[in-house]
């Protein structure tokens, strides 16, 4: 007993810092489960997703050979992959701006002080919340070519139908639609909590100035916001090269892959052609995608956000 | 003053709009599933049923095992939440309120988990889950996601911004660092823990891409899963029963958004991070 008292009361010394042992001991046991788990499912598989990309591995074919970086090659120069590529580009040049400028524009407008806040939020929140399945299903139904209501107020307005989904030069602007749509909300709350902590004092110091509306939202509001605006663009670029579930309930890639997505390129490489080598260097490529985006827009914007 | 009320009012007209656009779908989706066979498939499309058909949603509930499905997410999902609080709470505590070697280092790792797309883990871990045999089973659905860098993260925020005299007190009493979590820290955490456990239910009951990697059999599949079957077994003939079993998979999360929605805004703008 009095050995284990001794034991856990002992210090030890770690690059030069001194830490207590049974604090030490402690720590780990309480970080145990955490550890484990991100080196099994997140840093081992990182790992191991490199290693396979420059490997021939396929599921069902237990010859492995070392390719080395042929896979990346390959992939690189693949047309499908290419197409999938543009279609992204699409889909994230379709889904960023508008989506943006347009929460931009409704969390403005919620923020003059004209009551009903949280109703609206609410109303604008709702797709957030619902399952991405779900909501397509929905518009599946509002797209129906046939027996879907945008067909029919097009026919009122006296244009002609359309074949939405099922129309290769629509099916993306389709889904970019019913995207946007989705994440508007979580856009305008996140532009609503940077609204909020402008000081008010900022613009009272502008009226006094004689400052208009617009010089206002020009002098005041964007420069204080763009801290804001480069989040949501981040989370929006990383989030936009990563869209499957969508494409895969509405129109599985099609029609003649004009939504076929780099996601959904890698999910067909490797879940149904089960060529996990290939597949892993695709997902490394999008990775690098992913990063390279994310650190120019820190780069280019280090100019023009303003902190406090 | 009259200028100001005119402005208030184009405000709420925009908005109201803006509104009527974002609440279109779903009123879509209740209309249609009610509304019988012949009112679905009329031409031009009727915008409400004549009355209400409730038996679409007993007919979508028994077309497919829906029961199962259901059973399914609320399991994964509750287990996972259940996980992640205790996880998160006790990593989160050690990385606040104790020193040991090794901890800024073992922080930025976790953190940097968060920056990893998850489709460079997925092909490995299925290869690794199909090694041990547990695709198609709970452990698949369950096992990868018991820990979590955003929980993690989010707790140990606001375990910091408890004061520290407590613990000095209690460590006074001889209390141990797990009594002290447990009977100290985690009650006055609790806005924090609710809004943990919201925002990971929410977001495991509508996770997609990894249920359909990992469930083949249809007893494993998830609701979500279970709905995009559903939807492509019978996508362009039965819309009622679509809508039906589309509202099925929706009105859980939509209950648990209207009790808790003030706290799971504030979690989302407080850590910036979407389901």
């Amino acid at each position: 007993m009095r050995d284990r008292h001794a034991l856990l009361h002992r210090k030890i010394t770690v690059f030069g810092s001194t830490y207590r042992l049974e604090e030490t001991l402690w720590s780990y046991i309480l970080l145990m489960p955490s550890i484990l788990v991100f080196s099994v499912f997140t840093f081992m598989p990182v790992i191991y997703s490199a290693w396979l990309s420059l490997h021939r591995w396929n599921l069902m074919d237990p010859t492995t050979a070392f390719v080395g970086i042929s896979n990346y090659i390959s992939t690189l120069g693949s047309p499908d992959f290419r197409q999938a590529f543009w279609n992204t580009l699409y889909y994230s040049l379709g889904t960023i701006p508008a989506g943006t400028v347009l929460a931009l524009v409704i969390a403005i407008l919620l923020n003059q002080k004209i009551g009903g806040l949280s109703f609206y939020r609410t109303v604008y929140f709702l797709p957030v919340v619902t399952s991405m399945v779900a909501v397509s299903a929905v518009w599946m139904w509002i797209y129906h070519p046939t027996y879907g209501p945008l067909n029919s107020l097009l026919d009122v307005l006296g244009l002609a139908p359309q074949k939405w989904l099922r129309d290769p030069k629509l099916a993306m602007a389709c889904i970019i639609a019913m995207s946007i749509w989705k994440g508007l909300g979580y856009n305008i709350v996140i532009f609503l909590a940077g609204l909020q902590n402008i000081p008010a004092h900022l613009y009272e110091a502008a009226q006094v100035d004689g400052a208009g509306k617009w010089d206002c939202f020009r002098y005041v509001t964007l420069p204080m916001l763009s801290p804001t605006v480069l989040f949501i663009l981040i989370m929006a670029v990383i989030g936009s090269f990563q869209v499957f579930t969508q494409v895969h309930v509405m129109t599985q890639g099609g029609p003649l892959g004009s939504t076929t997505v780099l996601v959904y390129y890698l999910y067909q490489k490797a879940f149904q052609r089960l060529e996990m080598g290939y597949a892993s260097a695709t997902a490394y490529i999008l990775f690098i995608c992913i990063f390279c985006l994310t650190i120019a827009q820190l780069k280019l914007s280090r100019k023009r956000v303003h902190y406090l | 003053m009259g200028k100001k009320r005119l402005e208030r009012l184009a405000i709420h007209l925009v908005l109201v709009a803006g509104g009527m656009l974002m609440v279109f779908p779903f009123l879509w989706m209740v209309s249609t599933s009610l509304k019988y066979p012949d009112e679905v498939f009329s031409y031009p499309p009727r915008w409400f049923p004549s009355k209400p058909n409730w038996g679409n949603y007993i007919n979508a509930w028994n077309s497919a095992p829906f029961g199962r499905f259901f059973l399914n997410s609320v399991l994964t999902s509750g287990a996972v939440t259940l996980a992640q609080l205790v996880t998160c709470s006790t990593a989160a505590f050690a990385f606040a309120r104790m020193r040991f070697p090794g901890r800024e280092a073992l922080f930025v790792a976790f953190l940097g988990t968060m920056m990893i797309p998850h489709q460079v883990t997925m092909i490995p871990n299925y290869i690794i889950l199909s090694k041990l045999g547990w695709i198609d089973t709970y452990y698949a659905l369950i096992v990868p996601f018991t820990a979590g860098a955003f929980g993690i993260f989010l707790l140990r925020q606001f375990f910091l911004t408890i004061p520290k005299e407590l613990e000095d007190a209690a460590t006074i009493d001889g209390c141990s660092y797990l009594r002290f979590l447990v009977s100290i820290m985690l009650p006055l955490s609790r806005p924090a823990l609710s809004a943990l456990a919201l925002f990971t239910f929410m977001r495991e009951w509508n996770s997609y891409t990894w249920p359909l990697i990992v469930t083949n059999s249809t007893n494993m599949r998830t609701l979500q899963v279970g709905l995009r079957f559903f939807i492509s077994q019978e996508g362009g003939n039965l819309g009622h029963l679509l809508m039906a079993a589309s509202m099925i998979a929706t009105v859980p999360v939509l209950i648990v958004f209207f009790l808790a929605q003030e706290q799971l805004i504030e979690a989302m703008t407080a850590t910036g991070l979407k389901g």
